[in-house]
């Protein structure tokens, strides 16, 4: 087996996190995704980007087994997904989604330490953990550990969402805009931040975003997504040549400052 | 003073009092105990929601004399009947309220508990449940309210309970003996509906 989270690699023998084989779904007579083939290395970070309705969550979701293809196979460390124990897929890979998903009755604390104590883990390591992963996304557990999700700012609920993700060390980690309520600012920080933080890590991180600047900053790789289909897939250098009509539109948005 | 009907039906009240708390906490705990669990599930069979919920709520129109009558040929007459009349009533603010308590769970938190690898069932206990028992309970409170107003007609199929002084104060034209029942019985629904609703806004989860 590879060495999960042993940083990046340079070579391209680098193992393969997931991976897509000719995977298509359709739900209720709708074909929602089609044509997925794509590999995923382990400690890159894989941006999917596009519209609203372009299919990137839809995509996700089959990674951790919330939706399961018609067609093709999806593959976790070369298993396909109908073959791993479902709660194990999904306590393999920290999941955080757009307006975090904290639980309101549970305290900072509890929050993080879900999957570790879903896992089994002692009090005691649970309590361990939760302290180390709070200080790593840079909120003092001493301050902010018996506070509910309400009496904190968005920002620092995200940082809460990134470090209940990375809870029982997962190798992979989902992030579905976990950043997309956030102002600009605060959003450039935590994205600087989370950067840093996959790259000391050495996560295998999907990440889905309909924010080309987030994209560009986080992405080792990005894919594309239009209707259901990947349109493009490479590195953010390649994509900002791509002929494409979509990845020039998205390039478009990309507005310049004005000068004096 | 000692004419002031409060006082001089005293211990008679006390007594009916207690007959009418009993009819109404057993119904109650029997429609939380089956209701509950009926309203949980529910949100799980979907395709059981419309039938059970439509259940419900006709039970919930019947005339409350008339479903007393009609439960004497199947078991009588006495607190039994009471009881389950009672018990009936109570079941559509309580399974109404624990589905849609449930359902209305924010989406994001259940996916998010979903995505984490939690069970079904640890999703519901640790999470739908305790976000939704506020909601729970001002089904359990409106039910309660119901119940003790609705006891009181229980009088008439020998139940007992403070509808005892109303049926009788009718008969003998006494206001007096129509309210030695009536106050008593109201002021039973206002402290449940305090204390109950007391207890929702302690459970009550910000967000």
């Amino acid at each position: 087996m590879p060495l999960w989270g042993k940083g990046m690699g340079q070579g391209q023998d680098r193992a393969i996190a997931v991976e897509f084989q000719a995977v298509g779904l359709q739900l209720g007579g709708q074909t929602l995704l089609s044509d997925l083939n794509f590999q995923i290395l382990a400690g890159e970070c894989l941006v999917l980007l596009g519209r609203s309705g372009s299919g990137k969550t839809t995509t996700m979701k089959l990674i951790n087994r919330l939706l399961t293809p018609t067609q093709g196979t999806v593959r976790v460390e070369g298993k396909s997904t109908l073959d791993w124990a479902l709660m194990q897929l999904r306590r393999h890979m920290g999941y955080a989604i757009q307006e975090t998903g904290l639980f309101p009755h549970f305290t900072i604390a509890q929050n993080v330490g879900i999957v570790p104590r879903l896992q089994g883990w002692k009090p005691l390591q649970v309590k361990a953990r939760v302290h180390e992963l709070l200080h790593l996304v840079g909120l003092d557990p001493a301050q902010f550990g018996d506070r509910y999700p309400h009496q904190l700012s968005g920002g620092q609920r995200q940082r809460v969402g990134v470090a209940r993700a990375l809870g029982a060390d997962p190798p992979i980690l989902l992030m579905d805009e976990p950043f997309g309520a956030l102002d600009p600012v605060t959003r450039l920080e935590l994205q600087q931040e989370f950067r840093r933080l996959q790259r000391d890590l050495g996560k295998t991180v999907i990440f889905v975003t309909h924010d080309i600047q987030e994209a560009f900053l986080l992405a080792s790789r990005i894919g594309l997504m239009q209707t259901g289909k990947l349109v493009f897939l490479g590195t953010p250098a390649a994509f900002a040549q791509c002929p494409e009509p979509e990845a020039q539109q998205f390039l478009q948005t990309l507005t310049a400052v004005p000068t004096v | 003073m000692s004419d002031f009907f409060l006082i001089r039906y005293g211990p008679e009240i006390l007594q009916r009092m207690g007959e009418h708390l009993l009819l109404v906490g057993v119904a109650i705990a029997i429609a939380i105990g089956v209701g509950i669990p009926l309203g949980v599930l529910i949100t799980r069979q979907t395709a059981l929601c419309q039938p059970i919920l439509a259940i419900a709520n006709i039970l919930q129109t019947v005339p409350s004399l008339a479903m007393f009558g009609l439960l004497i040929p199947l078991v009588g007459i006495g607190p039994v009947p009471a009881i389950i009349a009672l018990t009936l009533y109570s079941f559509l603010p309580i399974i109404r309220n624990t589905y849609t308590g449930i359902t209305g769970v924010d989406a994001a938190v259940r996916q998010a508990g979903e995505g984490m690898g939690m069970t079904d069932w640890q999703l519901l206990v640790q999470v739908e449940f305790p976000l939704a028992l506020s909601v729970i309970l001002a089904g359990v409170r409106v039910a309660t309210v119901i119940a003790v107003g609705i006891a009181t007609i229980a009088a008439a199929i020998g139940a007992g309970g403070l509808g005892v002084f109303i049926f009788r104060g009718i008969a003998v034209v006494n206001n007096d003996l129509i309210l030695a029942g009536a106050v008593p019985a109201a002021a039973i629904a206002l402290l449940a509906d305090y204390g109950i609703g007391w207890l929702e806004s302690r459970f009550a989860v910000k967000r």
